[in-house]
């Protein structure tokens, strides 16, 4: 089974985040670069499911150089070899044309099934496994808190998070697979695959190489604009009492002053 | 004037609050127009008309209970190719906004996602990395898809025709090509929506069980929803659909009461845009009280009984 993982690498959340002035793009010079969380949790199903089934797991991002770190990491969870999309020509690349780019170099790939997160902390559409596979014209199979997948008859059967429950869903592969951070509980990378994660090959791709329509991606080729961007108006400050045993009462009087009560 | 779809959310044939919303947020910009997907229409077109929809379109062939996603995706692309509305406004729930991105991609489209406010030239406002920053976008291509986060906007009722149009659609292989085996409905009791309450009590590490009755005692005083912090959550002492934050639900409520959550950035990043902010933690630096409207330094299982019976003597 061939396993393709899609990672990003996003500002740190602990850190302050910032869009450029220039162009309303994430300011990523201005911030620490880190693995975005549930992709962690893609990787670790991702490694699941080769344990089960065999195969070999790809690892595959797109972004800005310095994304080589973020491959290291997903490589020393104990993925096998990893793709990097880079290119200038990328920067601005709204959600539906980031999946579209990344639907162009899957398309030059052998896979059964695509995890990844089901959403990313910087941008936080949640759109991407969903019109990644509208581009791939695979299944959908997404929002996914467990997997699994029957090679033999090539089904996948997820149960997806759905507002009041779940649902469980099933269809043929290949599919793409987006998890929600409940499905696993990630490894920590031993010492040994950290060192083994540094000689495993890792490709570069360009627009040209990866066969992307560089008139199609980009800022100035976004279906969507950012006309501006500021700091968000100060919260008032509020009161904060000790409790001295009327602490309840107190909230309600502050409840009632505002007309919830 | 153009009309604007408005993708209605319902469960067993009830419209829900953000549907109403999003009529009203789509009278600012044309003349509403909404698009019920699955049965139960019947007994939910006098709330639409009365909520200011002027059409309803209605699309309940079995196909759309028994696939998820793209039938609705086929339907919408359908709608707006010949319609051509000015507009569709959808809910930002995962399943809608992956409905919303697959519709843009087949019309050549724009999306919005997780739009806080949107005007009348349909420039949506966006509160992003966890509520610090607001910036203002738009649709440049095609007909925007626009995804409001609930409670963003106060629904307005206003009469109108809800004139039913049937829609038939054409279904594609790829429409079922991903099956419902089972659904699972595991909302607790009567409580209100989380993602789209107007009020929610959400409980954390602080609660120290898994008796979290103390929070949802004070929740069904006040008619609200429950949540839950990670901690809770990954504890094991709530059920992870109810987790408020990063890697769980947004919500944007007029009342969010904290009762012992800490405030990490990962939950601040998921409550708040919440409009009125109350906590109480027993630790006087939790970060929860830089945002809080009115905050309490205590014991949640004192504060929060108390507040109970004092919302219970007033009713």
């Amino acid at each position: 089974m061939n396993i393709v993982v899609l990672v990003k690498q996003v500002p740190d959340t602990e850190n302050e985040r910032t869009l450029r002035g220039d162009d309303f793009t994430l300011d990523r010079a201005g911030s620490q670069g880190v693995l975005n969380e549930l992709c962690e949790y893609a990787i670790e199903e991702a490694m699941l499911q080769k344990e089960k089934h065999g195969g070999e797991v790809t690892v595959l991002t797109m972004g800005p150089e310095q994304a080589t770190e973020t491959i290291r990491k997903a490589l020393s969870m104990g993925a096998d070899k990893a793709i990097h999309l880079s290119d200038e020509g990328l920067h601005g690349s709204d959600a539906l044309q980031s999946a579209y780019a990344l639907a162009k170099v899957l398309e030059g790939l052998e896979y059964d099934v695509v995890i990844m997160g089901s959403e990313s902390t910087d941008a936080r559409t949640g759109v991407l496994g969903a019109a990644l596979a509208e581009y791939l014209g695979v299944a959908q199979l997404t929002q996914a808190s467990k997997v699994e997948i029957d090679s033999d008859a090539r089904k996948a059967t997820v149960r997806r998070v759905t507002d009041d429950g779940y649902a469980v869903v099933e269809a043929q592969l290949p599919a793409v697979v987006s998890v929600v951070e409940k499905i696993n509980e990630p490894r920590y990378p031993s010492f040994k695959l950290i060192m083994q994660a540094k000689k495993k090959p890792v490709e570069t791709l360009d627009l040209a190489a990866a066969k992307i329509d560089p008139a199609e991606v980009g800022l100035a080729a976004a279906a969507t604009a950012v006309a501006d961007a500021q700091p968000a108006p100060a919260r008032g400050v509020g009161t904060v009492v000790d409790d001295e045993g009327s602490g309840g009462a107190k909230i309600a009087e502050f409840l009632a002053s505002k007309k919830f009560l | 004037m153009a009309e604007v779809l408005v993708l209605v959310d319902h469960a067993d044939g009830e419209v829900k609050k953000v549907t109403l919303e999003l009529l009203t947020a789509a009278r600012r910009v044309g003349t509403p127009a909404a698009v019920w997907v699955g049965p139960g229409v019947d007994g939910a077109l006098e709330t639409l008309a009365a909520n200011g929809a002027e059409r309803v379109y209605v699309a309940d062939a079995p196909e759309f209970v028994d696939h998820v996603v793209v039938p609705s995706v086929e339907l919408l692309t359908q709608l707006v190719t010949e319609k051509e509305p000015a507009a569709v406004l959808v809910s930002a729930t995962a399943e809608n906004k992956e409905i919303a991105a697959r519709a843009a991609i087949r019309t050549g489209s724009g999306i919005l996602t997780d739009v806080v406010d949107l005007n009348a030239d349909l420039v949506a406002e966006h509160s992003i990395f966890g509520g610090s920053t607001v910036s203002h976008a738009r649709v440049t291509k095609g007909t925007p898809f626009v995804a409001l986060r609930p409670n963003a906007i106060s629904a307005e009722p206003t009469a109108a025709a809800g004139e039913r149009e049937d829609v038939t659609v054409e279904l594609s292989d790829a429409a079922t090509a991903v099956r419902v085996v089972e659904r699972v409905v595991q909302q607790q009791g009567e409580r209100p929506d989380l993602s789209e309450a107007g009020i929610v009590v959400s409980g954390g590490r602080g609660v120290g069980s898994e008796d979290f009755s103390v929070v949802e005692e004070l929740a069904d005083a006040l008619g609200a929803a429950v949540g839950a912090s990670r901690a809770a959550t990954d504890a094991g002492w709530y059920p992870h659909q109810f987790q408020v934050g990063q890697t769980g639900k947004t919500v944007s409520p007029n009342l969010y009461i904290a009762l012992g959550i800490s405030g990490a950035i990962q939950h601040r990043a998921g409550m708040q845009t919440s409009k009125n902010i109350v906590a109480v933690n027993k630790d006087p630096q939790a970060p929860i009280f830089e945002l809080a409207d009115y905050g309490v330094v205590g014991d949640l299982h004192k504060v929060a009984p108390q507040l109970t019976e004092e919302i219970k003597k007033r009713k």
